[in-house]
């Protein structure tokens, strides 16, 4: 492999890596609240505000239902305006958070209905008001499905990652495109495959592990 | 301590033109200081309604409830939340949680209401020493048994020292042995700290066990309520009598069950329930019978039980029927013993059977 060649790699690695983790790390701050108060704010629950639940269900969806390419072109004047240009890969932060609030926040809301509704009631009779119920009764009881859905949002990420090439987004799978396809440089390629997988596979194994050791449940004494 | 002044609850239909549930219709209860209450009724009879309007989990559509003289059917918001902290509550599934150590789910309730790290501590250590589980402290919730569980939902119930500790069917996951055990840990609770229990529940041997008063439920209305001995030894309704026959054993063969008919039997024989209570649960009184009247009884089942330490028995026999009988319910009568003809039955059956 050349020197070159490698320094692509390398750049490439390092732009999937920064591209995911910022855009992560952004999706989770938002889609954490998010995914708390649709899990909280239907028709009878703690947080009731069924109507907004309903408009917020509807614009969650909507975002959801947008293929991912589809969505960086569309939100393009919206890139600019937060990132001061629609090309390059901090733009493509923009893009790629935009698609990853609503997946987290689906997560999180799912994660939170599963938790045992005799918990929410027990909490109640001691006297716990709505936002202690869900700081200390509701989200640590859901967390081991928090994190196991974390990791899954982040994976696809790194999916998603691949295709902002088109707006010059840079990363791993802009290389595949560029070298490996256009430029008939099949090793490029599957490096750029093999490259991916390990990352997928450390994401995910890291994520289990986590969730494992939040994870009372299953212990055994 | 606790007033039930004609609380309803209504749920409203699911659907649009569908029925509508009465889960509690016109409910009255008192229940006094330091006492254990137990209801009892069949599923579907508004046990899990009634014990949950004591601390307004549910809402009643109507009435009253007072709580140590505070109306908190009354209350809501911070001022419903105060009082909640009054009234300790355990749960059928404990509803522990399963992300925090045992300690770390009895100081849940003292944390929610702002208690200092240092006081939990002082607090929450004897509790788990009362309910011995002070070994297990570090402890997960799935690395304890169902006993053990029941243990720390009671000791994270009397975190706050509530007046009140509600008991949501607490025993019916678990396996007899234990249940006896939980239902003693409650009782030593109430004679130690003088707590007011109120305990629902569909098994008649918990209210034997250790409540002082009963009160049964049916269809959301209270059908007979009284001291638990009262009501055990002069059950008054079908349904009580019911729930009774499934500790004192009254319960009649199937076989004969079916063959029992309302009216007199033409040479047939009366079957009778007869009742001892307290010191003639001592007398030899159907040998006597026997004697002086030369009737024989056919003894059919029969149990000889103590209810707070009191003798109680049930004896079901049959009688020739006619004048025997008669002469039979006569001399039951004069030995002061409560009799009831549970029916007649053909002579084929009992000379067969």
């Amino acid at each position: 492999m050349s020197h070159q060649l490698f320094l692509l790699l390398v750049n490439a690695t390092l732009d999937t890596l920064y591209m995911v983790a910022v855009a992560g790390a952004i999706g989770t701050a938002l889609g954490l609240p998010l995914g708390v108060w649709l899990a909280t704010s239907g028709r009878g629950e703690l947080l009731a505000a069924p109507l907004f639940n309903r408009i917020g269900g509807v614009l969650v969806n909507a975002t959801r239902s947008t293929p991912f390419i589809i969505l960086v072109v569309a939100i393009i004047p919206f890139t600019r305006l937060v990132a001061g240009t629609s090309i390059g890969t901090s733009a493509a932060i923009v893009p790629l958070t935009v698609a990853a609030v609503p997946f987290i926040a689906r997560i999180v809301e799912t994660a939170i209905r599963e938790v045992d509704r005799g918990l929410v009631e027990a909490a109640e009779a001691m006297g716990a008001t709505p936002y202690q119920i869900i700081a200390k009764v509701l989200v640590p009881e859901a967390l081991p499905g928090i994190l196991l859905g974390l990791t899954l949002a982040i994976v696809s990420l790194i999916g998603y990652s691949a295709m902002v090439g088109a707006v010059g987004g840079g990363g791993l799978g802009d290389l595949g495109i560029r070298y490996g396809y256009q430029r008939f440089m099949p090793e490029v390629m599957a490096i750029v495959v093999l490259l991916l997988i390990v990352l997928v596979q450390g994401i995910q194994s890291l994520g289990e592990q986590l969730a494992r050791r939040v994870n009372k449940r299953l212990r055994t004494a | 301590m606790i007033q039930l002044d004609q609380v309803s609850k209504h749920y409203p239909p699911p659907k649009r033109g569908g029925a509508g549930v009465t889960a509690l219709d016109e409910v009255s209860l008192t229940i006094e200081a330091g006492e254990i209450y137990g209801i009892i009724g069949r599923s579907g009879a508004g046990k899990s309604t009634l014990i949950r309007v004591v601390n307004q989990l549910e809402k009643p559509t109507s009435g009253r409830v007072l709580v140590d003289g505070v109306e908190i059917s009354s209350l809501s918001g911070s001022a419903l939340r105060r009082e909640r902290r009054g009234i300790g509550m355990i749960f059928q599934h404990f509803n522990l949680l399963s992300s925090r150590s045992v300690f770390d789910n009895v100081a849940l309730p003292l944390e929610l209401a702002g208690v200092s790290k240092a006081k939990i501590k002082a607090r929450v250590e004897p509790l788990l020493e009362l309910v011995g589980l002070s070994d297990k402290r570090d402890r997960y919730p799935a690395e304890l048994s169902g006993g053990q569980k029941q243990r720390v939902g009671i000791a994270r119930a009397l975190a706050t020292e509530p007046k009140v500790l509600l008991c949501d069917e607490a025993t019916s996951a678990l396996d007899p042995e234990t249940t006896r055990d939980v239902l003693r840990l409650i009782a030593e609770i109430n004679r130690k700290l003088g707590l007011t229990v109120v305990l629902i529940t569909h098994e008649m041997h918990v209210i034997k066990e250790i409540c002082h008063k009963v009160a049964v439920l049916e269809a959301g209305r209270v059908i007979e309520q009284g001291a638990v001995f009262e009501v055990f030894t002069r059950p008054q309704h079908p349904t009580t009598r019911s729930f009774i026959g499934m500790v004192t054993g009254i319960d009649l063969p199937p076989v004969l069950a079916n063959q029992l008919r309302a009216d007199p039997q033409p040479g047939g024989e009366a079957v009778l329930l007869i009742r001892f209570i307290g010191d003639s649960a001592d007398q030899p009184i159907l040998s006597r019978l026997a004697r002086h009247h030369g009737i024989d009884a056919n003894i059919l089942s029969g149990r000889i039980d103590h209810i707070h330490g009191q003798p109680f028995g049930t004896l079901v026999v049959a009688i020739p029927g006619g004048e025997t009988l008669s002469t039979a319910l006569a001399f039951f009568e004069t030995h002061k013993l409560s009799v009831e003809v549970l029916g007649h039955v053909a002579p084929a059956l009992l000379a067969t059977g």
